[in-house]
């Protein structure tokens, strides 16, 4: 409708200014801003009228008030007595890492699976469709009930472990433990060492590259990254003297049945709240993103893969070097959505107790009801992470599309 | 078409924010709707519990049911929003329930921070601990290094936080938004240590597998007065809160109860005449019938009928009265005088 009355008003202007499309348009657009920010204003003041007349206390004090509660993980130096403030920032890392977690292992699982769902071997395309069909269909908070409630109670209790690679890793109810690292002076070359092996590495690899492209020659680029990347930090740990020990978990098997097994704060202890969220939610990301890498390679033309075959490149390199990057352009923007979609659904993690910044942020808010406040909170740090997830994307689907030719 | 419709959307929306800010009395809002709507928790025994068709039960219902009786002469004029100890308040904040008898602890910051009133201590609780016998712990001070099940936003959460600390013991908090996976969480080992409310102990206690496995422990670690909560700033339903629960105590004292207060009404004594609405004019007073309190009694009961029914020693719960009984039995209970 719109565009017809454009086209009419190419021809020349003699109707009245109300009867000019264009001017209707912007004195619309003009009286929707308005009513947009009156009815703002409107929604502002009346909100504040109203907490005023209720003597309900606001404002943004509260942050530095002393929380008083404790939590089951925190990844930088949280006590009872941090602030309202710090324990949201708290919640907020706990966020960050399950999605940071789940966002890795979602694409890793879903690659595989939406290259599976393409074999030519008829079990493992199989196997692919029903884990697809299965794991989107079941309501997410259902799987994490199940990977938290039934799955929790299939492994050892408190008193009693699993063990894997030889003795180091355990796990029961209390959650994952392994040992930790226990830094000595002299530790910070190994991460001196780490970078330098990285920027070497990275270095190698554009020779490499102008190498291959002047003379054809080609060059074991992997090999030599890991050889860069393990090796050096390695070496140096020798050379320094080995200022690193690892601290094991201490089991107890003696003393007052409470006391016995994995002592409290001893060796590193993943929490079981968090690996049901994590596998909760890359198992069921990892399904949607199966059907975006599937529909995106099938995109590519076939002509593609037989052109690579009519000049001699296998299977293997055909996928990665020819069909996945033309792929990649059709995959990034619905993969994008589905990084955006596990970040905001980590905020279940709520009803199986992992402190996230929803947990948080609630205990925070019921302790000193400043509602409008914390959810404003919530609202501009889930905005702001899916922003900045946006942002990084689509920074890469650009890079991505300049491979199209 | 959709330009001419958006102006009328913004108007409306803009009118619905207005109508918001003119506001009745609670009272009047209730009288016109028919209907009193009461905050209750999702679902704990003897306080506040649905059965099976759906009908609510408990002590903090009785007192839901005893405010419609005294403004509708009718307890079945009450309705119930279950909500978790996170939206409590703010359900109560925003006039989304009327009164919010839910198993609500009086704090000091609660009273005066969140434009709220508590009407009073309907039941005087604390806080306990429970564990599974085969840990042979049997005082709350050999809990060092136990993992904690909790609901999380209570003041539970803090009190565990404020114990553990003061006696110098470790301790992994594990916090739940629901009481039902809290349990789920315990029973299945997560946790050495259940903790709320003790009667919310005994209540939950229940809801596992072998409940006859575990024990609560003798200590009280806080001080928990529960009590119905209602909008500061409305000084007519407030009072209405306040003496639904004082008539209720006050019934109890004088040994009126469902079952003879019509013979009461006949009754000598000058206390029980002005409890009846016999002599004086009591309810005008608080903007209701003067057989205000004589419908309570009549439909819901006193308090002690009300506890016996719901937690007493008779119940599943199995609750002593305890320092819930009334002030010249040992208990806390006292209620003024209606003069």
């Amino acid at each position: 409708m719109t565009s017809m009355e454009r086209d009419t008003a190419e021809a020349p202007a003699r109707a009245s200014l109300i009867n000019d499309p264009k001017a209707r348009g912007y004195f619309y657009q003009a009286v929707l801003i308005v009513a947009l920010v009156v009815s703002g204003y409107f929604i502002v003041t009346n909100t504040i009228a109203n907490l005023e007349r209720q003597n309900i206390a606001s404002g943004w004090d509260f942050l530095e008030n002393t929380a008083g509660f404790g939590t089951n993980q925190s990844l930088v130096e949280y006590s009872e007595t941090s602030s309202y403030g710090w324990a949201i920032f708290v919640g907020f890392l706990n966020t960050l890492l399950v999605a940071v977690v789940g966002i890795f292992f979602a694409t890793v699982v879903g690659f595989i699976v939406g290259v599976a769902r393409l074999s030519n071997n008829w079990v493992i395309s199989r196997i692919a469709y029903c884990y697809v069909e299965l794991i989107r269909n079941i309501p997410l908070l259902l799987q994490i009930f199940f990977w938290y409630f039934a799955v929790l109670r299939a492994v050892p209790g408190k008193r009693d472990k699993w063990s894997f690679f030889f003795d180091t890793v355990h796990l029961n109810i209390a959650g994952l433990r392994g040992p930790k690292p226990i830094w000595e002076p002299g530790a910070e070359w190994i991460g001196f060492a780490l970078i330098l092996g990285i920027i070497a590495s990275i270095v190698v690899s554009r020779w490499a590259h102008k190498r291959q492209d002047q003379t054809g020659q080609q060059f074991p680029v992997f090999w030599t990254a890991v050889g860069l990347i393990v090796g050096l930090p390695v070496l140096t740990y020798l050379v320094t003297g080995m200022p690193m020990h690892l601290e094991h978990p201490n089991f107890v098997e003696t003393g007052p049945i409470l006391r016995r097994g994995f002592e409290l704060n001893v060796g590193i202890n993943v929490i079981p709240e968090f690996l049901a969220l994590t596998a909760a939610l890359s198992i069921y990301t990892a399904s949607f993103i199966a059907e975006i890498v599937r529909a995106g390679i099938q995109a590519v033309s076939h002509g593609q893969t037989e052109a690579a075959h009519a000049l001699g490149l296998r299977n293997g390199p055909t996928l990665r070097l020819v069909v996945i990057p033309q792929a990649m352009r059709v995959i990034i923007p619905p993969l994008t959505s589905q990084y955006l979609n596990l970040t905001k659904n980590s905020s279940l993690a709520v009803a199986i107790a992992y402190p996230d910044l929803v947990s948080m942020g609630g205990t925070v808010l019921n302790q000193t009801g400043q509602a409008i406040e914390v959810i404003g909170i919530w609202m501009a740090v889930y905005l702001s992470l899916s922003l900045i997830t946006s942002a990084f994307m689509n920074w890469y689907n650009q890079r991505m599309a300049l491979v199209e030719r | 078409m959709s330009k001419k419709f958006l102006p009328l959307v913004l108007g409306a929306a803009m009118g619905a924010v207005a109508a918001t800010a003119a506001g009745a009395t609670t009272l009047e809002d209730v009288k016109a709707k028919g209907f009193i709507q009461c905050g209750v928790s999702q679902g704990l025994p003897g306080f506040s519990n649905p059965d099976a068709q759906g009908n609510w039960t408990g002590l903090d219902v009785d007192f839901c049911r005893a405010m419609a009786a005294a403004v509708f002469g009718d307890a079945s004029a009450a309705k119930f929003t279950p909500l978790s100890a996170k939206e409590r308040f703010t359900a109560l904040q925003s006039g989304e329930v009327d009164v919010l008898p839910r198993n609500t602890t009086w704090t000091m910051s609660r009273d005066t921070q969140l434009g709220l009133n508590f009407a009073g201590v309907n039941y005087y609780d604390g806080q306990g601990f429970m564990v599974r016998k085969d840990l042979g712990v049997t005082s709350a001070l050999e809990l060092s290094g136990a993992s904690v099940c909790t609901n999380t936003g209570t003041t539970t959460e803090l009190n565990v936080a404020d114990y553990f600390r003061a006696n110098n013991m470790p301790y992994e908090i594990v916090a739940f938004e629901k009481a039902d996976e809290v349990v789920a969480a315990y029973d299945a080992g997560r946790c050495d240590v259940y903790t709320t409310d003790a009667s919310g102990l005994y209540a939950q206690r229940l809801k596992l597998t072998n409940p006859g496995d575990h024990m609560v422990l003798p200590e009280i670690i806080s001080k928990e007065p529960l009590g119905p909560v209602v909008r500061q700033g409305d000084d007519e339903w407030f009072n209405i809160a306040k003496w639904t629960l004082n008539a209720m105590l006050n019934a109890e004292e004088l040994g009126v109860s469902s079952e003879n207060v019509d013979e009461m009404k006949s009754s000598d004594n000058p206390s029980i005449k002005r409890l009846l609405g016999v002599e004086g004019a009591y309810g005008e007073g608080i903007g209701l019938s003067n057989d205000w309190a004589y419908n309570i009694i009549k439909n819901v009961g006193n308090y002690e009928e009300s506890f016996n029914a719901n937690v007493g020693p008779d119940t599943p719960l199995g609750i002593s009265r305890g320092v819930n009984a009334l002030w010249n039995k040992g208990g806390f209970m006292y209620a003024p005088p209606i003069r």
